[in-house]
């Protein structure tokens, strides 16, 4: 497909931005050398991740993205900086390691070959419209995929157990 | 909308991840540039549902586990964390060399 027949298309253009968005916040994720800027601008790529599940019609997905993530995840992100006294900015301690060549060319590596096997074998392949609502994925969720919920509500709950039992002060000492 | 732009751009984002967890040296850093992967798969996984219309949902359901299990991740990993920072005075995962020999 050639690029002006795909930027003709409203949504892609919406998409395009979005995208550029995405990129440009988890770019300043790994390199921004204030911890805390660096969690904020997780906030702008789970935001941008949430409306690309909008534009593909996962409504439920989406909102639980802001919820959990943005709502949850970065709150306990910030905590865990604020905890472990991370260097923010004024410090001048490094948080990079000196070669980082080595790691960009297997992060290129890496985008290359994904990017060529999706782009071989899908092509042009072009997306179906359909919305799915939060009552069809409940539904689906609680019928076809409850024991698999069920799994992952253990996990998490021993997880959030294991956490409180790791982060806690030992009484006896 | 063709499906192959979301692949690429979740690649990106998934490039960027790994980029991150190479090249930082504290930990909590490291775990953020694990979100930014997970972010990359729960694209994917939304963008093969949108293409192959799955009647069970599978690509949303999952997408859904992936969150469900990035949070129990983090809050294992950031208990971790502190408790590394508590005995050691210090986040950076170079300075844990213990077990090298």
């Amino acid at each position: 497909m050639e690029f002006a027949d795909w930027i003709a298309d409203a949504r892609n253009i919406v998409f395009l931005v979005i995208g550029l968005a995405i990129v440009g916040s988890a770019v300043r994720v790994v390199t921004s050398p204030n911890l805390v800027h660096a969690a904020l601008m997780l906030v702008v790529t789970l935001g941008g991740s949430a409306a690309l599940f909008l534009m593909l019609g996962a409504e439920f997905v989406a909102w639980t993205v802001v919820l959990v993530y943005i709502g949850a995840v970065i709150v306990l992100f910030l905590f865990g900086i604020m905890i472990t006294r991370a260097p923010t900015g004024r410090d001048s301690v490094q948080l990079d390691h000196q070669r980082r060549w080595p790691a960009a060319l297997v992060a290129l590596a890496t985008f290359v070959t994904i990017a060529w096997a999706t782009t071989v074998s899908f092509e042009d392949a072009l997306i179906s419209e359909g919305v799915v609502r939060a009552e069809d994925l409940g539904s689906v969720l609680f019928t076809r995929y409850v024991i698999p919920f069920e799994a992952v509500s253990f996990v998490l709950l021993a997880a959030l157990i294991g956490g409180i039992v790791l982060a806690r002060k030992d009484p006896e000492q | 909308m063709i499906v192959n732009q979301f692949l690429v751009l979740a690649a990106l984002l998934f490039s960027i991840g790994i980029y991150g967890v190479l090249v930082r040296r504290n930990a909590v850093l490291v775990l953020l540039s694990v979100e930014l992967m997970l972010t990359a798969v729960n694209i994917n996984l939304v963008a093969f549902w949108a293409f192959l219309q799955d009647e069970l949902l599978a690509g949303q359901v999952f997408a859904l586990f992936v969150i469900a299990v990035a949070a129990a991740e983090v809050g294992i990993g950031l208990a971790i964390v502190v408790l590394i920072f508590r005995n050691r005075s210090s986040a950076n995962i170079d300075e844990l060399d213990l077990l090298k020999w």
